[in-house]
């Protein structure tokens, strides 16, 4: 009887073993593990419509999606984080493209990828500004599968009617004017924001829309220099939008902050094109109860970012994932993720109709065709690494507490010193 | 062990003295004498391995992180001795955090004090549905500080009068205007309002450990007092309240080392923001998006240190109140 139990616990154990052994996946050619944190909404049905067209050209390869949700890729992150030291790297994983993928890069987690680039034709798919803003060290390390924009102002035309501003604001002074007449003449919260981060987003884009794209840029260099004259002019502006914005704010987030404008309680909101999306879900009207135009003094300039897969050092199943990275980095691919997910390929070849139906991807679609300027998304991780970012988020969160603009303008410069 | 008494009365184990055996082999000796010792330790090895390996060893290993100049997970990491530690008091963001901590525990360890004391004392004087109301107030207990932060979330919002939702807009329904506040917004002591959640979350359970203190009061001691013209209050204050010290520490403790390594709640109210920052908070970030290990590691060991301030001595004070028991 013990004799009999014994050798029932030892199978037991044998069971488990043998299932973590093959949960490695052990190499074996015929499939791919591909990693990331698109769980739900039209991410999940993007990745899920890119699975399938995959699976139809590929019946040999058997794709194992490693999708971890939760946080907006936190928990992912710190899950691939364990994966990679541990030396168990997935096939593919996501990433914000840029100066996120730094650490990984850096620690040679990551193979670069400049034959994939060649082989696919994709220095010249792709914006000349856009191979140069990813490129780290001479390298490109990830394929873009798409570009959302994160300097798009979001505005209530009703009310600004009401308050008497009869066009969008196209330079930050007439923002400001704008803001004056909405909180004169209206009821409404002039500017909405959000949580810290939605704060430390709006920053990017008065930067941008004071300093223009190539100073901007510049600014990310490591050991920039921020105490000049004309990031104090900024800030200045930067601090004079923040007095028109709504006390509660800390304890709302983005999708608060937007639905206010859709909602006719705010007249203005500068966040990233993934509000397109939110207004569409919660059956706002395009035109009517929002419209859009890019954020004042950036017009003509596209502040991107972008999700992008990589080929980590040692994947186990190279080929496969070379495979799998030709049909996000196609035409096809893109055209078939991005309509879903709701964003705009990071090819310049995507056919327009497939967006025909969502007038907000038609217009940034035609925009972005139309060879833009580029500048990166510090806050979405494309000009600076976590480091880096983080101690932007903190110089801002500070602000917000003490509102002591030299001491702002002192830790940013700081920040840029400790690169 | 002591041996069990014979009920004949007549002493046995004693072979008499015709048949003493032969002292048993060396060997076998030892072997008898660690059959009194090894299967005890055994038993507790597994325990003591796994909490060496991944208590102890886990605190070594972070106390070398901490005084090492790893500030990358890539870096290998030099020993560099305390500057990490010196290093976290000279920017703005720590001490920030650590005031929050200190306005957060103050607040929270008094409220929940108070109020779990007042509701026991409420109880004990015995009123009609009384497991009703104990059960009632131990219920916030079973909910996580994930959920009860969602909620307080929503009550706590911080919108000025004519947007006011939640808590706000009752005190504008009932023409209390002046009591709508920014609540955990407020810059400086926006923590104590942070702590509100927590106390509704932890006064029952204290009530619980009060009352049950309340009980172990003889009813002998009180009705003495009685007898000697003591009034009811002066019973509690004079005869009760001095046998509560050891519930009063227990709390304290329970308390305190909670308030200070406090994460979820603030996650799920306030999420990152500098305006509700505490060291766990600071903690996560710069292990988990930073990527950080050394500073990660500092900002453990000082939640480490700030524990056992509070953990030492009630661990002294218990092995010595045990020792002078005599157990």
């Amino acid at each position: 009887m013990r004799a009999r139990r014994w050798s029932v616990a030892a199978g037991a154990l044998g069971l488990v073993l043998m299932a973590s052994g093959c949960g490695d996946g052990g190499g074996d050619g015929d499939q791919v593990e591909v990693f990331s944190w698109w769980t739900g909404g039209g991410e999940e049905a993007g990745l899920n419509a890119l699975i399938e067209r995959f699976e139809e050209d590929n019946p040999d390869i058997e794709f194992v999606n490693a999708a971890v949700a939760g946080g907006s890729g936190t928990n992912a992150q710190a899950v691939l984080e364990g994966r990679l030291q541990s030396q168990d790297p997935p096939d593919s994983f996501q990433g914000h493209a840029g100066a996120e993928l730094q650490d990984y890069i850096e620690a040679g987690y990551l193979a670069p990828m400049d034959d994939f680039f060649d082989e696919q034709g994709l220095q010249d798919a792709l914006p000349d500004q856009l191979v140069e803003q990813i490129t780290y060290d001479g390298s490109v390390y990830s394929v873009p599968v798409n570009i959302h924009r994160s300097n798009v102002m979001w505005f209530n035309p009703t009310l600004l009617e009401e308050a008497g501003v009869d066009a969008p604001p196209e330079t930050l002074d007439e923002l400001l004017d704008a803001l004056e007449a909405v909180a004169e003449e209206t009821d409404a919260i002039p500017m909405a924001v959000g949580a810290q981060w939605t704060v430390s987003h709006l920053l990017e884009s008065v930067l941008l829309g004071s300093l223009g794209g190539d100073t901007y840029n510049s600014l990310w260099e490591p050991g920039a220099d921020w105490n000049t004259s004309e990031v104090a002019d900024a800030l200045s502006t930067f601090e004079q939008i923040m007095e028109h914005t709504q006390e509660e704010s800390a304890a709302e987030d983005w999708q608060e902050a937007a639905r206010r404008v859709s909602d006719g309680e705010a007249a203005f909101n500068i966040m990233g094109d993934w509000a397109a999306g939110y207004f569409e879900e919660v059956g706002a009207l395009p035109g009517q109860d929002y419209d859009w135009a890019a954020s004042p003094g950036t017009d003509g300039t596209y502040m991107w970012l972008s999700d992008s897969f990589t080929l980590p050092a040692g994947a186990p199943n190279e080929e496969a994932a070379l495979t799998w990275l030709e049909l996000v980095a196609s035409q096809e691919g893109q055209d078939l993720f991005n309509p879903l997910k709701g964003s705009i390929p990071a090819r310049e070849d995507a056919d327009p109709e497939r967006y025909a139906d969502n007038p907000y991807l038609e217009s940034a679609l035609e925009e972005w065709q139309s060879e833009p300027e580029l500048a990166g998304s510090f806050w979405h991780g494309v000009t600076v690494g976590n480091r880096w970012k983080n101690d932007v988020d903190t110089a801002v969160g500070l602000y917000l507490g003490d509102g002591d603009a030299e001491a702002f303008n002192d830790a940013l410069h700081q920040a840029a010193q400790s690169e | 062990m002591s041996t069990a008494q014979n009920p004949s009365g007549v002493a046995h184990g004693d072979p008499g003295p015709t048949s003493a055996p032969a002292r048993p082999p060396r060997g076998r000796r030892a072997l008898h004498r660690a059959r009194t010792w090894l299967p005890g330790l055994l038993l507790v090895s597994p325990s003591i391995l796994l909490i060496g390996v991944f208590v102890y060893g886990m605190i070594g290993w972070n106390t070398r992180l901490a005084l090492s100049d790893k500030h990358a997970p890539v870096q290998e990491g030099e020993f560099v001795g305390f500057v990490n530690f010196v290093a976290l008091w000279q920017e703005a963001r720590w001490p920030a955090a650590v005031a929050n901590a200190v306005v957060f525990t103050v607040v929270f360890v008094g409220g929940a004090l108070f109020l779990g004391w007042l509701l026991g004392l409420l109880l004990d004087k015995g009123i009609r549905g009384e497991p009703v109301f104990r059960t009632l107030f131990l219920a916030p207990m079973a909910v996580s500080f994930i959920a009860t932060g969602v909620v307080w979330r929503w009550l706590m919002n911080p919108a000025p009068a004519e947007r006011a939702t939640g808590l706000n807009a009752l005190f504008v329904h009932f023409n209390l205007d002046f009591l709508v506040n920014d609540w955990w917004t407020a810059p400086d002591f926006g923590m104590a309002a942070m702590a509100l959640p927590a106390i509704w979350q932890l006064a029952g359970y204290i009530m619980a450990l009060f009352l049950a203190g309340f009980r172990g009061v003889p009813e002998d001691l009180r009705e003495a007092a009685r007898v000697d013209g003591c009034s009811e209050w002066g019973v509690y204050r004079h005869v009760v309240m001095p046998q509560l010290r050891p519930v009063l520490l227990s709390a304290v403790i329970i308390l305190g080392h909670m308030s200070l390594k406090v994460f979820d709640l603030i996650i799920a109210i306030a999420g990152q923001q500098i305006v509700a920052d505490v060291p766990a908070v600071y903690m996560w970030a710069m292990v988990f998006e930073v990527r950080d290990p050394a500073k990660g590691a500092t900002i453990a060991s000082y939640l480490l240190f700030a524990v056992a301030l509070f953990v030492i001595p009630y661990l002294v004070w218990t092995v010595r109140k045990e020792r002078s028991e005599g157990r």
